[in-house]
Order: C-alpha cells, then sequence, then structure tokens
C-alpha cells in the first residue's frame, strides 16, 4: 500500500517537473531575443563605456588609458560642461513644470461636457504627433525676427517681438515655446487620469460647499498625483536628452546660449572625436538624471497621494 | 455677462437668489469661460500648421511681405513638386521606408514574444530578469550610443542601414516589452489552458490566442515604433554619411543647408514628411491615445 503509493507520487513529480521543465526551456527560448539584445546593445556598451571613458581616443590611433583624466577635465578644466550643463537645466526647469500646468488646465477644461469634444482634442493632441527635423524647421522659421509668424503675431497688438533664436536672452524661452506646442501629449494623459477620479469625491466636496478652485486643490491634484508624477519624471528625462531640435535650428549657437547637454557631447564624440571623453560626458549625464530624478521621487513622498496607502513618511 | 443675467433672473421670477449668484449663473461662466480658452488656444496651436501650409504655396517674393497674406497670391503649388526633385526625395523616402518598416517588424515580433515570456511562462530567474528589464528603461541611450558606433565601426556597417534595422529584432526598446507584458497580463488565463489541454504547444499559443486578442496593444506599440523611427535623427545622423543612403530626416536637414531661406521650399518639403504621420495618427487614433494612456496612468 504504502510503497504503491510513493510510486504513484514519484510519478506525478517526474512528469510535473518534466513539464516544468519543458516550460523553462521554451521560456528561456522566448525572452533570448532580449538576452542577446541586452547583453551586446545595453549591458556590454555599458560595461564598455565605462573602460572608454578612462582612456583617450580619436579611432585613428590605438585608445591610451589615461585613468580618470577625463572625468578631473571635465569637472574642473572644461567650462563648457557646466554652461552646457546650466543651459539644459535652465530649460527642463522651464518646460517641466510648464507642461504640467497647461497640460492639467487643458485637460481640466476638455473634461467637461463641451460640444465637439472629439474634434476638440484632435486639435489639440495633433502637434504632439509630428516631431523631429520637420518641426525643428517649421518652428525656425515661425521664430524668424522679421517675417517669423510669431512676431507677426506680437507686432499685431503693437509688440515688437525680440530676435528669439538669434538672441542669447531669447533662444531657450523659444525653444520652451516650442516644445508646448506639443502639450497635448501630456493633455491626454491627464484627461484619462480625470476621468478615473470617482465623481462622488466632488460631489462631497460640493455638499461641504468648497469652490471650484478648493476642489481643485484637495480633489483633483491629490488624486492626479500619480499621474503627475510619472510625467514629471518623464519629462525631466525628456527635456535634458534635448538634442534635434538644438541641432536643427541653432547648433548651440548665439555664443553657445543653446549648447544643450546632449549637443555638447555629440560634438565631442562625432566632431572632435573624443571618444573617451564623451563616453565620460554620457556618465555625468547618466547620472545628473539619476540625481534628478531621484529629487523627484524622494520629494513625492510629500505631495503623492497613493489610495489605499496611509499618508507620512 | 451680468445684464444679459440680470435679464434671464427677471424672466424667471419667484427666486430667491439672484441670478448671478445662482448655481446655474456659475455654469453658465464657467462654460463660457471654457469655450473661450479652448477657443483662443485652439487657434494658437493650429496656427502654425495653416502658416505653414500658406508658406508652401508661396512664390519666393511673398514669403517676405510684411503684413504676411494668409491665402497666397499667386498660389504656387508647383513648389512642392521643385522641393521634392531638387534633392532625391524619392530615394530618401525609400530609405525611410526601410529604416522605419523593418524595425516595426522586429521589434514587434521580438518584443511581443519577449513579453509572452515573461509574462506566461515559468521559468527561474523571471522575475529578476524582468527587474532588469524595467531597470534598462531608466538607462538613457547616449551612454551606450559611443561603444555601439564603435561596435558597428567594427562591424563595417558605418554607412550601412544595419545599426539602424537590427537592434530592434532583438527586443531592445524595454519599453514596448513592458507595455505588451502589462497587456498580457491581463488577459485570461483560461484559453491557454483549455489550448494545452487541446495539445496547443507555447507557439500556438502565442501566436492563435494571445497575439489576436492583444490587437490594441500591438497597434498602439506599432505606432509608436513607428513614429520612432521616422522621426528618428541622431541615428541615422551618426550612421549614414553618403547622400545615397540618406533618411527623410537627414534630407531635409541637407536641404535647409542648401537652401536655408526658401522657406516656401523648406516648408514644402517638411509638410510632406510630417503627412505619413499624421495621417497614421488620423486612421489610428484610437490605439494612438489607448497606447500613450496606458503608459501614463497604469504605467
Amino acid at each position: 500500500m504504502a510503497l504503491a503509493g510513493t510510486a504513484v507520487r514519484s510519478t506525478v513529480r517526474t512528469r510535473y517537473s518534466r513539464l516544468a521543465r519543458r516550460e523553462a526551456m521554451w521560456g528561456f527560448l522566448c525572452a533570448s531575443p532580449w538576452f542577446f539584445g541586452f547583453f551586446v546593445f545595453t549591458a556590454g556598451p555599458m560595461l564598455a563605456s565605462i573602460v572608454l571613458s578612462l582612456t583617450r581616443w580619436d579611432l585613428l590611433s590605438a585608445p591610451r588609458f589615461v585613468g580618470f583624466q577625463n572625468y578631473k577635465t571635465l569637472l574642473s578644466g572644461d567650462t563648457s560642461v557646466w554652461h552646457s550643463l546650466e543651459v539644459t537645466t535652465y530649460y527642463a526647469l522651464l518646460a517641466v513644470p510648464l507642461h504640467t500646468a497647461f497640460g492639467l488646465f487643458l485637460a481640466i477644461l476638455l473634461n467637461q461636457k463641451i460640444r465637439f469634444q472629439r474634434f476638440v482634442r484632435t486639435v489639440y493632441y495633433l502637434p504632439s504627433v509630428v516631431s523631429g527635423v520637420a518641426v525643428a524647421l517649421l518652428w525656425q522659421w515661425i521664430f524668424s525676427p522679421d517675417f517669423g509668424l510669431l512676431n507677426t503675431l506680437l507686432s499685431y497688438v503693437g509688440i515688437k517681438g525680440p530676435a528669439w533664436l538669434a538672441d542669447g536672452r531669447t533662444v531657450i524661452p523659444a525653444f520652451v515655446i516650442m516644445s508646448l506646442w506639443g502639450v497635448g501629449a501630456s493633455m491626454i494623459i491627464y484627461l484619462a487620469g480625470l476621468q478615473g477620479i470617482p465623481t462622488e469625491l466632488y460631489e462631497a466636496a460640493q455638499m461641504d460647499g468648497a469652490s471650484t478652485l478648493r476642489q481643485f486643490w484637495t480633489v483633483t491634484v491629490p488624486m492626479l498625483s500619480p499621474v503627475i508624477f510619472f510625467n514629471v519624471i518623464m519629462g525631466i528625462i525628456g527635456a535634458l536628452q534635448i538634442f534635434t531640435q538644438a541641432y536643427v535650428m541653432t547648433a548651440g549657437g548665439p555664443h553657445d546660449a543653446s549648447l544643450f547637454f546632449m549637443l555638447y557631447l555629440y560634438q565631442n564624440a562625432f566632431e572632435y572625436f573624443k571618444m573617451g571623453y564623451a563616453s565620460a560626458l554620457a556618465w555625468i549625464l547618466f547620472f545628473y538624471i539619476m540625481a534628478l530624478t531621484l529629487l523627484v521621487i524622494r520629494s513625492s513622498a510629500v505631495w503623492v497621494y497613493y489610495e489605499g496607502r496611509t499618508r507620512g513618511r | 455677462m451680468a445684464s444679459q443675467a440680470q435679464t434671464w433672473q427677471a424672466s424667471s421670477p419667484g427666486r430667491k437668489v439672484p441670478f448671478w449668484q445662482s448655481r446655474r449663473a456659475a455654469g453658465t461662466t464657467r462654460l463660457t469661460f471654457t469655450y473661450l480658452a479652448l477657443g483662443i488656444g485652439g487657434i494658437f496651436v493650429s496656427i502654425p500648421f495653416l502658416w505653414m501650409l500658406s508658406t508652401s504655396l508661396k512664390n519666393e517674393g511673398s514669403v517676405f511681405l510684411y503684413p504676411p497674406q494668409w491665402i497666397p497670391q499667386p498660389l504656387q503649388p508647383q513648389n512642392y513638386a521643385q522641393a521634392l526633385t531638387v534633392l532625391p526625395f524619392a530615394l530618401f523616402f525609400r530609405n525611410t521606408l526601410i529604416t522605419t518598416l523593418t524595425p516595426l517588424v522586429g521589434a514587434l515580433f521580438s518584443c511581443s514574444i519577449v513579453a509572452y515570456s515573461f509574462a506566461r511562462l515559468r521559468w527561474p530567474g523571471r522575475d529578476i530578469w524582468f527587474l532588469v528589464v524595467l531597470s534598462t528603461l531608466m538607462l538613457p541611450d547616449q551612454v551606450t550610443m559611443i561603444p555601439k558606433f564603435i561596435l558597428f565601426r567594427n562591424l563595417d556597417w558605418i554607412n550601412t542601414f544595419y545599426p539602424l534595422i537590427v537592434p530592434p529584432f532583438f527586443a531592445v526598446g524595454a519599453f514596448n516589452v513592458f507595455l505588451l507584458r502589462q497587456f498580457f497580463m491581463t488577459i485570461s488565463t483560461e484559453t491557454d489552458d483549455a489550448a494545452k489541454i487541446d495539445g496547443a504547444g507555447v507557439l500556438t499559443i502565442y501566436w492563435r490566442i494571445l497575439l489576436p486578442l492583444s490587437k490594441p496593444a500591438l497597434a498602439a506599440v506599432a505606432v509608436f515604433i513607428f513614429k520612432a523611427h521616422w522621426d528618428d535623427f541622431l541615428g541615422p545622423l551618426i550612421y549614414l554619411h553618403s547622400q545615397g543612403m540618406f533618411t527623410l530626416a537627414l534630407g531635409l536637414r541637407a536641404f535647409q543647408g542648401e537652401y536655408g531661406t526658401d522657406w516656401n521650399l523648406l516648408m514644402a518639403a517638411s509638410l510632406v514628411v510630417m503627412l505619413p504621420v499624421l495621417l497614421l495618427f488620423f486612421f489610428l487614433q484610437r490605439y494612438f491615445i489607448q497606447g500613450i494612456v496606458f503608459t501614463g496612468v497604469k504605467g
């Protein structure tokens, strides 16, 4: 009896484990494209990048190991590094809050029962669909000082517009204005977030006599804060990597006023062929992005509200 | 506003609260404000497109007129023919199709099967490796950009399409893997189990059950991939050097270099380059927005 029982159990187990082994084999097999891609196009290059950042290499002669020389240079000797970090940060500090504010504002407006809702949403969303060189060229023309659209519109209300891309003081705000044209992308996300807020919360707030503005701060913002949080992080990461617009529209000018970090990195790698130095720059950008992201995540304990989680630190 | 409110109030007698303090008045003011704000904003966001179209149809003289003509006199549609023939835009278009559609196919297959493995199959270490997938999401491309350039240079792949079209076959878009995996997780496993009892293998379940049920997610991912590769500039800039290999993005840039202030021609060419993405958006609007929302709200 007992013997027969063990025999049955052991056959069950071997069959099960054979099935499990088969499944594991298929699992690895199906995931294998990712494994290959990860080691060849991500992990390998990452390690190589660390090593490269410790060398001096112009692609022509053999790479020369220089230790931390590149990092020393970029932290102390190369003022362009700090300047480009400053320019990029300035851009992000303007663009990210404005995107959040405008995106949220538009989403709230569009969340009401209005006529032609779908059409209006499409109108606002459309500009965020297009990107790249074509958009850069369009905005370069819009910012043209004498015959561009923006200064023409300003002249209608009696304002003489600045030279935008040709003026060091207005070039970064110009890039911000251009990016705000694509605010529809954040608007759509906030809109979906708004639709997920239970209406009972607003009804309760109205019963308590809360004004529209108060409802916004006490219901909408807390309930939407996880979505805002996600978008702020993605916005920061995106803003710090801005490249194409600057390359096409200003090439970093005037007088390096729009020398974004990625542009400077590109110049070092593919114009001056300083592969080692450019790799070190890439790591600096990586750590800078990480630091800012961590800062936002840290701050999120104070302002992001997750349902089902008690508040507190 | 106030006078209008008063007349309304006069025509509805028996109210205690003056109309402008009533709830309906608040609703009307709010709606008026909404329409006004959306109307003005709508003009601002759509005007660049109209300006672009208008400029693209002008002759050289009327581009630089003040005040500008919104409806060009004379209309010059032949700008389009001229803009697209001074440089071989047909060739650029063909190249862009190659560098867009090949990665599209490759990424759809590889990302979906990898996502299937992470969502449905059990294998040792799976969840830890999935964390690795997620962590590569945070890694900005520029860290790997230079070593990859050197790798492809050693393979003699510079000035070929390979650096742009081969990696997508290996599920390098962690974001797409993540999105598809999340979607697969929402599909119930009952159908899988039924199919398993009928003797369906792992690949049959993937191909016959999971993929057909995931069309919306696949469409969203496809739209993202298409847009990313169509608009990509840095990749082609690094890898494609001779004009015969240029994509539309590089072609536009070269065109700008040669015809710097011929804004009518530049706008015509830019509009044509934007058009496929705009058309794609119109036809796949639902998936486009679903994908964005899915990543933004649930991601």
